[in-house]
């Protein structure tokens, strides 16, 4: 465990100098601003566009740190040649690869975290009110989807050679599978067979990532989603994280690094 | 260093150049016949009617936000939301709506789609019922919808119903009544003498300043001009849905006037008329017996004296 700890603990330290993440909020946060300037009708109460474009923007940067951060992790090391040392020490492929998994999953937490100190700010400052429950919510269910994200990018570098394809394809499913993931069931009931049983099954293989975006019940100020309901969420997250790590590690564990 | 300093001077001297000539041409461009722009703004210069688009992209937004995210998508039943229910509440735009309006997700499909139903809006709310929370006190909150009615106001000027809706949650949920009529002035800049914008501008009059006269001479201004617009256009558009129900609304609001000037004639008049249009011409009789028997009264006091 200790060395998954170290690796993840070279990632987190790498996704620090980084400047992506400083980029995202600072876009974030001036966009917001700038949104935030306008009144309507003498109101300055108005804040649910507010809050939609904050969360947007999250939602957004979050995806492309996640991804632009994982899928250069396995491929870099391999270019740079620095995994040759890596693995010449007493660590595993598997703990390689959860190393990695872990620190870029981390580094996107503590980004969520500050995102969401910001949005909450942003929110507080027109409602005068801190729903401090509902947003831990969201943000762990925001930070459960990107461990899958994470996982699914990782096995996407291992799968696909170039990382700007990895990033381009992961980066398009995942937005594919929050925009219309929900829906392709009702659509293949209106199709003709095979492709409907081809759309239903792949509804069932599919991670659910739309299950982990609570923007809505947020913008709107819907009450608590159920605890029960959402650590099955939770729970889901996990074991769809658990077997594309599974997956990565068969990959990684035959594959050739020169 | 000379040479750079010639070629930043060359470079400034082309700058002066082209904007010189570029704002020679659009001068001569502004006063050239063939020109057909109807405004400058970057925006429709860009776009142009594509901003029709997105003007109703937004309206369809606002009305999202009066359900608190509880709308249906393409995937879902759309029948009980072809009309905005925010436009349909106000009283001043006719519905199109049936259906249910709150199973438009119908029966669960697996077990994915049950589970999925807690985490997105999941009831049938309206935000000047309190929204989520269903505290009536909270019905300023329809005051979240107004930034995207402006957006689309902005966007596509020639839409009537986003004026009408944004005066009236202006002025009867957040008692802003002077910008409810600012707003409505604004759609009368764009689309002069339209009915249903001078419907709800003699609404504000009537409802608000409590001003009989100007209410009156408004929506009589309004009956004209929609005689005058429908004026040799056959019947079928003549007596369309959304033309009966603005002359309905417009001939019983102005019986209502009148009954409350006390002119009890004039309202029997202006109800007769209702009931050539209205879908319920029953209830109308209803009210006109009753006025008659007030009219036959030896005494006829009025409710309110005209101003």
């Amino acid at each position: 465990m200790n060395k998954i700890f170290a690796i993840s603990n070279v990632v987190l330290l790498e996704m620090y100098r980084r400047k992506d993440f400083y980029v995202l909020f600072i876009v974030t946060a001036l966009i917001t601003a700038v949104m935030g300037s306008v009144t309507f009708f003498k109101d300055a109460e108005i804040v649910r566009y507010l809050k939609a474009i904050c969360l947007f923007l999250i939602w957004a940067s979050s995806l492309f740190i996640a991804i632009g951060a994982t899928a250069r992790q396995i491929p870099a090391e391999r270019e740079s040649r620095t995994i040759f040392p890596l693995m010449a020490k007493p660590v595993s492929r598997a703990q390689i690869l959860l190393g990695k998994f872990l620190g870029c999953w981390l580094a996107c937490g503590v980004a969520l975290v500050i995102f969401y100190a910001f949005f909450g700010c942003v929110a507080a400052a027109r409602e005068h009110q801190w729903p401090l429950a509902n947003y831990f919510q969201a943000w762990a269910m925001h930070w459960a989807m990107l461990a899958i994200v994470v996982a699914m990018t990782l096995l996407g570098s291992l799968v696909l050679t170039a990382v700007s394809s990895n990033i381009t394809i992961t980066f398009i499913a995942t937005v594919a599978i929050l925009l219309v993931g929900r829906y392709l069931h009702k659509v293949a009931l209106a199709m003709s067979e095979p492709s409907a049983t081809m759309l239903t099954g792949l509804y069932y293989v599919i991670p659910h990532l739309e299950l982990f975006d609570l923007r809505d019940l947020i913008i709107h100020d819907w009450p608590l989603v159920p605890w029960s309901v959402w650590s099955i969420a939770l729970v889901y997250a996990a074991a769809y994280t658990a077997l594309l790590l599974l997956l990565s590690w068969l990959v990684f564990r035959k594959k050739a690094l020169q | 260093m000379k040479t750079t300093r010639s070629y930043v001077l060359l470079l400034l001297l082309l700058v002066v150049l082209c904007s010189g000539l570029a704002a020679n041409v659009d001068c001569w461009y502004m006063g050239w016949p063939g020109n057909h722009e109807s405004s400058f703004n970057p925006l429709e210069v860009m776009i142009g009617e594509g901003q029709k688009l997105f003007a109703g992209s937004f309206y369809r937004e606002a009305d999202v936000y009066y359900h608190s995210g509880y709308y249906p998508t393409i995937f879902d039943n759309q029948e009980a939301f072809k009309t905005a229910h925010m436009a349909e509440d106000t009283g001043a735009v006719a519905s199109h709506n049936q259906g249910d309006e709150a199973g438009f997700m119908g029966p669960p499909l697996d077990f994915f789609d049950a589970f999925n139903r807690y985490f997105i809006p999941n009831r049938h709310t309206h935000l000047d019922e309190g929204g989520p929370t269903d505290d009536l006190s909270k019905s300023g909150e329809v005051r979240e919808i107004l930034p995207w009615l402006k957006i689309s106001s902005d966007l596509d000027p020639e839409n009537v119903q986003t004026y009408v809706v944004t005066a009236y949650w202006l002025r009867t949920r957040m008692g802003k009544v002077a910008e409810g009529e600012q707003v409505l002035r604004e759609g009368l800049r764009y689309n002069p003498n339209n009915p249903q914008l001078l419907y709800e501008l003699g609404r504000v009059y009537f409802e608000n300043y409590h001003d009989l006269r100007r209410a009156r001479n408004i929506w009589e201004a309004a009956l004209g001009s929609w005689e005058q617009q429908m004026a040799g256009k056959p019947d079928s558009v003549k007596f369309s849905f959304d033309n009966k129900f603005i002359v309905e609304q417009l001939q019983t609001h102005l019986a209502l006037l009148e009954e409350t000037a006390g002119n009890f004639s004039a309202a029997i008049a202006h109800l007769e008329q209702a009931k050539l249009v209205s879908p319920a011409p029953d209830r109308l009789q209803k009210q006109i017996d009753e006025l008659k028997q007030k009219l036959a009264a030896p005494a006829n006091v009025p409710a309110a004296a005209p101003h």
